[in-house]
């Protein structure tokens, strides 16, 4: 058992901008994270990151309100508009700061950061390093971590939260590297574990992104908040489903199916490729199963007439990942792609402090919902999201840590955290030893099938149920789950055992949301219901886990300036 | 900069094994330094895939045959650097390595070593402490002393190209595990942190320019590398060390010559954060 005043889980932006927050307030930090903080998803994000600078000769005029329109309409009016309006306000004193913390962002020729268009906005307003952007972004805030001196515990993984009586008093976390269990102590909690992309067939996400973070709030009674709404990129290579930036179509760059037709003048004539990801996802699923994509289905995202130049020097790394998984060089040929699972719109039910229901619990970044994004996020605001609410989300644990004075005493502390760590240990060590018939792996592929064929794009009543019957048999037979190697140290079959677990839950909340919301909005699309409703359903879904599944609440939408209308592009 | 001859991509089509391939063996590297006196190497063999990735077959050896195989991953598509291992010979990022490849390299099995010169937590997971406390060293943050404009400090577009070879680091340490120097002077800080050293120096807005030679500028510094060169090709993203770290030597001269405080400053001079 061991203490700090603030702890952090999760070393991507979200959390490590928490740390560094929490620090400079003057609190003691520590930082628990799955793995060494670079290799953190944040460095996987490429195209760039939103605000309203105005260095583009296009968008002089650009400021933070019209940033936020875009975000509320991108949103399909879901998104919390004072949030988004915190959201793109904070925007350009965060990359100013960011820019001020030494990231290398690509430039203008007057010196200044680079801006492009991205999907849904009105302005070239997505700033951006190269096709790098995540990495220069996380490497900076690695950085400013190591200035501070800033504790990082690598490789280590939580297994549960310690709360009582709607108060957190720290976690239960797994040092991979020993194998041991420990209680870690604070005295609030911040949670940057990103999502939980890994939980769908043909993701675009890092291995690790499995929703740990969402299943082990969930687990200890803190609802999750939209969790229908599941982002698929319009562009995922075709074979692996890595990321080829929005930035590509920023660039200029077309989609074209197998006639060689520029389609997305069917479904967005005035956006055409840079309509929101939502929108252009469906479209080019829409061509490939009405038989006009090419076989394996699959369309083209094609870039040769951008030229040599333009596309070393500003899509260098997406050029080296399609050439290296599929001897395609952007240069000269098309790209194969199509859609894959991208972002969870939905997580941790927060306020824009990151503020939970429980006492001392905070969360930012992918793993929380705010919300900004609503029912769709704009490519270029989650990399925003991560540093604008991180940061709110140390501060306001330091505020908490400060201002707390429910005296709580030592000895409490201890039980709760002792009692934690006894149901936690009963927990892991059960799945250490399970010695039953069901294959772990074969249930993870399963899991991520099912939800990408029933709970997808293209969504209708008869196959959700079927996918939730499926996840709730999944949770059934994961109680018989044999496990290959009991060694403690470095154990990955325990590791992603543990994690199955929590993605079985998370994929359960998914579903009970999907199947409720009898409307379609933004990513959510129904077959059998393909009109927005904003008469029953202009509303958060909350889901609290209970013993027979996610129940399932609702809360209104804050409007502030935009009363929903059609959505148009 | 890679090659942009169509020919040569195309014919590799990179995810195509040569015809009639169908299965692959593996020989990976295991060892426990708590219960095997020495390592070993396990042999399996496993069904070959199109697009097969070196650390998609690791997966497939935990998933079906042995769950105790150890080995760190997390983006799968090169850039979080998590995956760099001593693959067939070369140091490789196990995610980015297409099986074909190797075999249409004249590899008839897939070697799978763990970054070598550092010391094995398991199998394919090494130590790395030692690497990051090299890259701490060397205060690896830009370091200011004018106030902050209002807005971004201006770089023109040809001030920025200095640095982009080197802000592609994923910092996976396979020039660290590569460079002789690193394996035999035990106290040199290795080839990352000498070429992150030179992306500070290199970048117009950073201040602390004599200070951070000062760090350097020693038996555990530049002068240590022996332009071997096996850190330009150990490096999974075309980084070219070698060339940072003289870099580094002749600003170095340069600012002896000018008898510069600035060197003698220590690295607290950079600490000195918020």
């Amino acid at each position: 058992m061991f203490y700090h005043e603030i702890l952090v889980v999760g070393g991507g932006l979200a959390g490590l901008r928490a740390a560094i927050e929490a620090h400079d307030a003057g609190c003691e930090v520590g930082v628990l994270s799955r793995v060494h903080p670079v290799r953190s998803h944040s460095v996987a994000a490429q195209g760039g990151i939103n605000a309203a600078l105005g260095n583009h000769p296009d968008a002089r005029d650009d400021n933070p309100e019209r940033h936020a329109f875009d975000t509320v309409k991108g949103s399909d009016y879901l998104a919390d508009q004072d949030a988004v309006e915190i959201l793109t306000g904070e925007a350009p004193a965060r990359i100013y700061e960011m820019e001020h913390w030494g990231c290398p962002f690509s430039r203008t020729e007057e010196g200044r950061i680079a801006q492009r268009p991205f999907g849904g906005a009105g302005y070239p307003r997505c700033c951006y390093a190269a096709d790098k952007t995540g990495h220069a972004l996380l490497h900076t805030m690695f950085e400013q971590t190591l200035r501070r001196g800033i504790k990082v515990y690598e490789e280590w993984q939580v297994v549960s939260l310690a709360v009582a009586d709607g108060r957190c008093y720290g976690v239960v976390a797994l040092d991979l590297k020993t194998g041991r269990l420990e209680a870690v102590g604070a005295r609030a909690v911040v949670f940057g574990t990103g999502g939980a992309g890994r939980i769908y067939a043909r993701s675009t996400n890092n291995i690790i992104n499995t929703g740990s973070g969402m299943a082990v709030a969930y687990m200890a009674g803190v609802p999750l908040k939209d969790m229908e709404f599941i982002q698929f990129h319009p562009t995922s290579l075709f074979g692996n489903n890595v990321l080829m930036t929005e930035g590509a179509r920023g660039e200029g760059g077309h989609l074209l199916n197998a006639l060689g037709e520029r389609f997305m003048e069917k479904y967005a004539p005035k956006a055409m490729e840079l309509a929101p990801r939502d929108i252009v996802a469906r479209a080019i699923q829409t061509e490939i199963d009405e038989g006009r994509g090419f076989p394996g289905g699959y369309v083209h995202l094609d870039l040769t007439h951008l030229g040599a130049e333009r596309i070393l020097e500003r899509l260098p790394a997406i050029r080296d990942i399609a050439i290296n998984f599929t001897g395609v060089d952007p240069i000269h040929e098309p790209i194969p792609i199509q859609p894959g699972q991208h972002y969870f719109m939905g997580g941790i039910d927060t306020d824009a402090d990151g503020a939970t229901e429980v006492a001392g619990f905070f969360a930012a970044g992918e793993c929380a919902c705010v919300s900004v994004h609503g029912a769709n996020r704009l490519g270029g605001n989650s990399l925003l999201e991560t540093i604008v609410f991180g940061r709110r989300a140390g501060a306001a644990a330091a505020r908490f840590v400060k201002d707390e004075a429910d005296g709580v005493g030592g000895e409490k502390v201890e039980k709760v955290l002792a009692a934690a760590m006894a149901e936690a240990t009963r927990r892991v060590t059960w799945v250490l030893e399970a010695d039953g018939p069901e294959d772990p792996a074969a249930l993870r592929d399963e899991l991520r099938e099912n939800m990408f064929t029933n709970i997808g794009l293209f969504r209708e009543e008869g196959a959700m149920k079927a996918g939730l019957d499926k996840v709730r048999e999944l949770r059934e037979r994961f109680r018989r789950i044999g496990i290959r190697h009991r060694g403690r140290r470095y154990n990955l079959d325990w590791a992603r055992n543990l994690e199955l677990e929590g993605m079985i839950l998370v994929a359960e909340a998914i579903a009970a949301g999907a199947l409720a919301r009898r409307e379609s909005r933004g990513s959510h699309f129904r077959t059998d219901y393909r009109e927005r409703d904003d008469r029953d359903f202009l509303k958060h879904t909350i889901a609290r886990l209970t013993e027979d599944g996610p129940e399932l609440e609702y809360r209104p939408v804050t409007i502030t300036k935009w009363e929903p209308k059609a959505r148009t592009y | 900069m890679a090659t942009t001859e169509k020919t040569r991509v195309s014919e590799e089509r990179a995810g195509r094994a040569p015809v009639g391939v169908e299965r692959v063996v593996l020989k990976v590297y295991r060892f426990d330094p708590e219960t095997d006196e020495r390592g070993r190497l396990d042999t399996f063999e496993i069904p070959y895939v199109d697009g097969m990735t070196v650390l998609d077959a690791l997966f497939t050896v935990l998933e079906k045959i042995d769950g105790s195989l150890a080995f760190r991953f997390s983006c799968r598509e090169g850039i979080c650097g998590a995956c760099a291992m001593f693959i067939n010979g070369s140091y490789r990022l196990a995610c980015e390595t297409q099986v074909a490849r190797l075999l249409r390299e004249g590899h008839r099995e897939v070697h799978v070593m763990p970054l070598p010169h550092l010391p094995v937590i398991r199998d394919l997971v090494v130590d790395m402490t030692r690497f990051w406390e090299c890259y701490e060293a060397i205060a690896p943050w830009i370091v200011t002393r004018s106030a902050d404009p209002e807005k971004e400090r201006p770089q023109s577009p040809e001030e920025r190209k200095l640095i982009d070879e080197y802000v592609g680091c994923i910092l996976c340490g396979s020039c660290f595990s590569s460079c002789p120097s690193v394996w035999t002077g035990k106290e040199y800080l290795g080839p990352t942190a000498m070429m992150k050293t030179f992306r500070w120096l290199a970048d117009t807005r950073d201040e602390a320019h004599d200070e951070r030679l000062g760090l350097v500028a020693h038996e555990k510094g530049a002068w240590r590398c022996h332009t071997i060169f096996n850190c330009v090709e150990a490096c999974p993203k075309r980084i070219n060390p070698t060339s940072a770290i003289q870099g580094l030597k002749g600003r170095t001269v340069a600012a002896l010559l000018r008898g510069a405080k600035g060197l003698r400053a220590g690295r607290k001079a950079l600490a000195d954060g918020p």
